[in-house]
């Protein structure tokens, strides 16, 4: 089942036909109307119509989340505010999250490519959708909603969170597909069990999971305790959210979209493109974007290329599963966390001194995330009511600011480790 | 999807010496029509006189049927089945609308004329009856919207596979250009003609177009589906003349 037979499974030779008229046509609307863009290829000294082949794209200068960063909030737009009828926004390296717009035709092609997604991993209008993910700034509610709403499925916008919630409208609603991060679906499925519900009870069909990086083991047992058919999906909200790749049923890689996203893997490194079917960091130009194109954003996630035809018809390239970052990103519970991002917000509460470890586990399936700080020198330990205002404080911070609950636990001074050159800030205990 | 029956890559023509169309790529498949749409001077009118021969590119790939097209002399591109309705419709004033009409046809030979002239003026008259009232009348004497449709009439007479229209509603009442712009869409649907039509009102050929392409200063700017170009707000301010703050 396609979506968009005549775009998904067009031949290589019409789409780079399609890729090269779109990539030319955002390059003239960018150096015209971003003026980041516009600075950055007269610095470089590089003129944006002498691109005149996909491959002419390397000599793109790259975009980062720095950049997005330093023209927050709208200095990346290309059209005028008033033009722009969604904001997005994801969290940024430090401080402030980044804000993405989108178009009224954004919208609609954003919509078009996340129901390509969904038909691909076996939604159809016959479904109803319960989408698990969190509905508000993150791009994953929304963006699967309006593809959902777009295929004619029932969508039920349930949100993340309240798992026995979830359960009871999952059952009463006779919910078949289910849309969340595959950690969720597994602490789902022990709910399931700490209720005593068997999985024939439930409707469901087939789940489509992304947001974080998971693994084959991973989907097996998802696939066997909610007795559905499980496939991975991709997004990043500075380039669009949820819609960019998705598997079809083969489930042998994830079919980028790529007459929308122009998709090269480099050595994250040097930023030179690594040998066909090579691992390296993914980095997209989007094609058809209005409000918040971006030219050669650095995704940071590490994956490779697969060329050879699909056994599903479509011709688009897949992305191998995303095994992890090339950057020191943290995914907690779905969530997008820099440890730059936490020292800031820990240090700006003016409490404690920036020794700390950010310590990840799971308990049972969901992630689990401590932070044990050193009390600082001054500060008398057995001061109980004094240690737990600041242990509320910095969990508080954090909490709001970044949206995960963090343990905060305080220590004896000088006990973390410390390591000659960069300290060793996050112990990630998790298995995937 | 077969190739495209007109491809431009990379195209950069000079009108003088000015840089009118910089590294423009474009295609038009077969039995499409492509609006191409743009203010004053922005490039159209230059783009298609290159494809119809009239001017050489400076640069870049124009092909046609996978042939390369750029330096053909102009009757040559004709008789490869593109034919071109200029600007301003040029039909020959003190000659009746018939003789016109057989006029189309001179590219072609003896024996094609010979059909031409019998079967082909028949149908076109066909089509558009108000030729055949006014056969034998000068064709200076018809009413912009007739001339048009002459002119029309007489790149047909060539049996064209794809025509390429400059500015059909130039000059024209709203009501005529909706009757031309009708009469372009059957073309393409009885005929399965290919139409690549530069026009200023957007509106108008977007509305019959599959997908168009925006020019600026030489440039393509925006490029999509027909139905996206109409809401992108871009389009609708500079060629669609709304004023979204109203």
């Amino acid at each position: 089942m396609y979506w968009q037979a005549d775009c998904e499974c067009m031949s290589r030779e019409d789409l780079e036909l399609v890729q090269l008229e779109r990539l030319q046509a955002t390059l003239s609307r960018v150096a015209r109307n971003v003026p980041f863009y516009r600075k950055k290829f007269a610095d470089l000294n590089l003129d944006p119509d002498q691109v005149r082949s996909l491959d002419d794209v390397r000599r793109l200068p790259f975009t980062t989340k720095l950049d997005v960063r330093d023209n927050y909030p709208y200095g990346l737009f290309a059209v005028p505010l008033r033009e722009v009828v969604r904001l997005q926004a994801s969290s940024g390296t430090t401080g402030k999250p980044v804000v993405v717009g989108y178009t009224k035709g954004d919208v609609r092609r954003w919509s078009e490519l996340v129901a390509r997604v969904l038909t691909a991993g076996g939604v159809t209008k016959d479904d109803v959708v319960q989408i698990a993910l969190n509905y508000g700034l993150f791009t994953g509610g929304f963006g699967f909603h309006y593809g959902a709403e777009r295929i004619g499925a029932s969508v039920i916008p349930i949100s993340s969170g309240n798992s026995r919630r979830q359960i009871m409208i999952m059952q009463d609603y006779r919910a078949t597909a289910l849309i969340c991060t595959p950690s969720y679906a597994l602490h789902l499925a022990d709910t399931l069990a700490s209720l005593g519900i068997e999985r024939n009870q439930l409707t469901l069909r087939v789940g489509l999971f992304g947001a974080e990086p998971w693994s084959e083991p991973m989907r097996r047992e998802i696939e066997d305790r909610l007795g559905i058919l499980a496939t991975d999906n991709y997004g990043i909200s500075e380039v669009m959210g949820p819609g960019i790749a998705g598997e079809c049923l083969e489930r042998q890689g994830l079919h980028i979209n790529e007459d929308h996203f122009l998709a090269e893997i480099v050595d994250p490194e040097s930023g030179e493109p690594v040998p066909a079917g090579q691992t390296g960091e993914l980095v997209l130009t989007t094609l058809t974007k209005e409000a918040f194109p971006v030219i050669r954003y650095r995704t940071g996630d590490l994956t490779r290329l697969i060329s050879e035809p699909c056994r599903c018809g479509r011709t688009f390239r897949r992305m191998a599963r995303v095994p992890g970052r090339a950057d020191d990103m943290l995914i907690i519970r779905g969530i997008n966390v820099f440890p730059s991002q936490v020292e800031a917000l820990m240090l700006e509460t003016g409490l404690i001194e920036p020794h700390y470890q950010i310590v990840l586990d799971r308990a049972g399936h969901l992630d689990t995330a401590t932070i044990l700080v050193e009390a600082p020198e001054s500060f008398c330990t057995d001061r109980i009511s004094e240690s737990q205002r600041i242990i509320e404080t910095v969990r508080r911070r954090l909490e709001t600011d970044l949206g995960v609950d963090f343990e905060v636990r305080l220590v004896e001074p000088r006990t973390l480790e410390r390591s000659e050159g960069k300290a060793r800030r996050v112990i990630d205990r998790r298995t995937l | 999807m077969s190739a495209p029956l007109l491809a431009l890559k990379n195209l950069d023509v000079f009108y003088g010496r000015i840089h009118a169309v910089r590294r423009v790529s474009l295609h038009v498949r077969q039995g499409e029509i492509v609006a191409l749409i743009g203010g004053n001077g922005a490039g159209k009118t230059t783009l298609l006189s290159t494809i119809s021969g009239l001017i050489r590119p400076a640069a870049g790939e124009l092909s046609y049927e996978g042939r390369d097209l750029a330096g053909l002399a102009p009757e040559r591109v004709v008789r490869l089945g593109l034919s071109h309705v200029p600007e301003g419709r040029l039909v020959f004033s003190p000659l009746s609308v018939e003789d016109n009409l057989r006029l189309g046809a001179y590219s072609l030979s003896a024996a094609a004329r010979r059909e031409a002239l019998t079967f082909d003026l028949a149908r076109i008259f066909e089509m558009f009856p108000i030729l055949k009232e006014r056969r034998t009348q000068a064709a200076g004497t018809l009413s912009g919207g007739e001339q048009q449709m002459l002119a029309i009439g007489r790149a047909l007479m060539a049996r064209p596979r794809a025509l390429l229209l400059d500015e059909p509603g130039m000059g024209l009442a709203p009501l005529v250009i909706r009757d031309i712009f009708r009469h372009i869409l059957g073309l393409r649907d009885s005929l399965g003609l290919t139409v690549l039509l530069v026009e200023q009102n957007a509106r108008a050929a977007l509305r019959i177009a599959d997908r168009g392409y925006v020019l600026e200063t030489g440039r393509v700017m925006v490029q999509g589906p027909a139905q996206e170009l109409l809401a992108n707000k871009d389009v609708q301010r500079a060629y669609l003349g709304r004023d979204q703050d109203r």
